[in-house]
């Protein structure tokens, strides 16, 4: 009895906070506008007022989007395991693998601490190295973080374009890497016997556990990066009043062909700031910079980080690691190259 | 009982690991607590998620920090 009791609290909090969200959500403009242009009376239009709006705008809002569907995230994948994926990948094809795990690299829980063990398992299993990869490009780069900022910050279009480019990129590099055969890179004893697949877990998730599962990803995620979105909308809001309109044009822009494989090799160190680099990028946008040139910034933070690179030679020899940063960072050129010249 | 804490040395493995220290001395348990860093050792686990609580053998936790209340609860199941 106490249980029921218990599981529906769990339950009615979420649903009567939907109501409250919505509408700090939607009353957020107008009580930024009260607050600067009633309460502190700041004259609309200088440089220091457009500076605060935009914080004072932005961050609550992102933040709300962040633990809306960090929330709903926890929820979903709670549904999947690292085990389920490796079961669902046995056995299928190198271009079906690629494009399954892709797929299942974005709802699939994965910290780039387990990296190692994940490899491991999948080897076991039997699952091409190459579909492994697909798995490992995708589940960083496509995550829930990179993509409530880029729908808040540039809306769904930017956040469709950037889901459907790192999921085309994680397929393709993947296959190539099947393709190329690189298994003889990788560390010796990684297909020594002894290791086993087995160990499946068959314990049932109850419904109650599913929303505990919302509530702890919010905590841990919102948890941690509040911080770093925080400082980059603080650096993007000063951008936005203080940096000229179009400063960024020449260094970032369309016509510098340069600007795209610098964005990859800058963007290469910065992995652990993904969620601060974003409203960053945003303002680069608005003051001149190009879509191509910036998402191939964001692909390159989040997808190609070093400490991941340092993690995987444990398992890989030195030219395999080389192999998957140069396939990477050549995917990541050619989308930015792409939408440099689309739009 | 004997307890494992198996994690390649991520941030979620030292937290697990302070945790289970915490409550083991705090709960009075009789447990010896060994780290394993070793990816070979923890492999035999059958873990793709890192940190994982092996206590006498069984996996009991991966991929998470558990709270203070749910680890004394899988302790006390080896008491």
């Amino acid at each position: 009895m106490e249980n029921t009791i218990y599981i529906q609290k769990k339950i009615i909090i979420p649903v009567l906070l939907l109501p409250v969200w919505f509408v700090l959500y939607h009353f957020l403009q107008p009580a930024t506008d009260w607050l600067i242009g009633s309460l502190f009376s700041l004259p609309a239009g200088t440089r220091f007022t457009e500076a605060l709006r935009f914080f004072i705008f932005e961050l609550p809002k992102v933040l709300l989007l962040l633990v809306l569907i960090i929330f709903f995230v926890g929820i979903i994948r709670s549904y999947f395991s690292p085990e389920k994926t490796r079961r669902l990948l046995e056995g299928k094809s190198l271009f079906t693998g690629n494009v399954m795990a892709a797929s299942l690299g974005i709802v699939t829980p994965f910290c780039s601490c387990s990296a190692i063990p994940l490899f491991l398992g999948f080897v076991e299993a039997g699952i091409p190295t190459g579909v492994t990869f697909s798995f490992l490009i995708a589940s960083p780069m496509i995550n829930e973080v990179a993509v409530v900022l880029l729908y808040g910050l540039f809306g769904w279009k930017t956040a469709a374009i950037y889901i459907v480019t790192g999921l085309i990129i994680a397929i393709t590099a993947g296959w190539i890497i099947g393709k190329l055969k690189l298994e003889k890179w990788v560390q010796d004893w990684v297909f020594e016997a002894g290791l086993g697949s087995e160990g499946e877990e068959s314990t049932k998730t109850t419904l109650n556990e599913r929303i505990k599962a919302g509530y702890n990803a919010v905590r841990e995620i919102v948890g941690k990066i509040w911080i770093y979105v925080a400082i980059g909308i603080a650096v993007g809001a000063g951008a936005h009043g203080y940096v000229p309109q179009d400063f960024m044009a020449s260094l970032m822009g369309k016509s510098a062909w340069y600007s795209v494989p610098l964005s990859v090799i800058v963007g290469v160190p910065l992995y652990s700031n993904a969620a601060g680099i974003i409203p960053v990028v945003s303002v680069l946008i608005e003051k001149g910079a190009s879509l191509g040139t910036s998402l191939a910034f964001m692909m390159a933070v989040t997808g190609l980080s070093l400490p991941e690179m340092i993690i995987l030679r444990k398992v890989l020899k030195l030219p395999f690691i080389f192999t998957f940063a140069a396939i990477l960072a050549t995917g990541i050129m050619i989308t930015g190259y792409l939408f440099n010249i689309i739009f | 009982m004997k307890i494992k804490i198996l994690g390649t040395g991520c941030t979620k493995c030292r937290t697990l690991e302070k945790l289970t220290r915490d409550v083991v001395s705090a709960g009075g348990f009789d447990a010896e607590i060994i780290k394993v860093e070793d990816i070979r050792e923890i492999m035999k686990y059958h873990v793709m998620v890192t940190p994982a609580l092996v206590v006498d053998e069984n996996v009991e936790l991966k991929g998470r920090v558990p709270s203070t209340t749910e680890l004394k609860e899988i302790l006390s199941k080896y008491n």
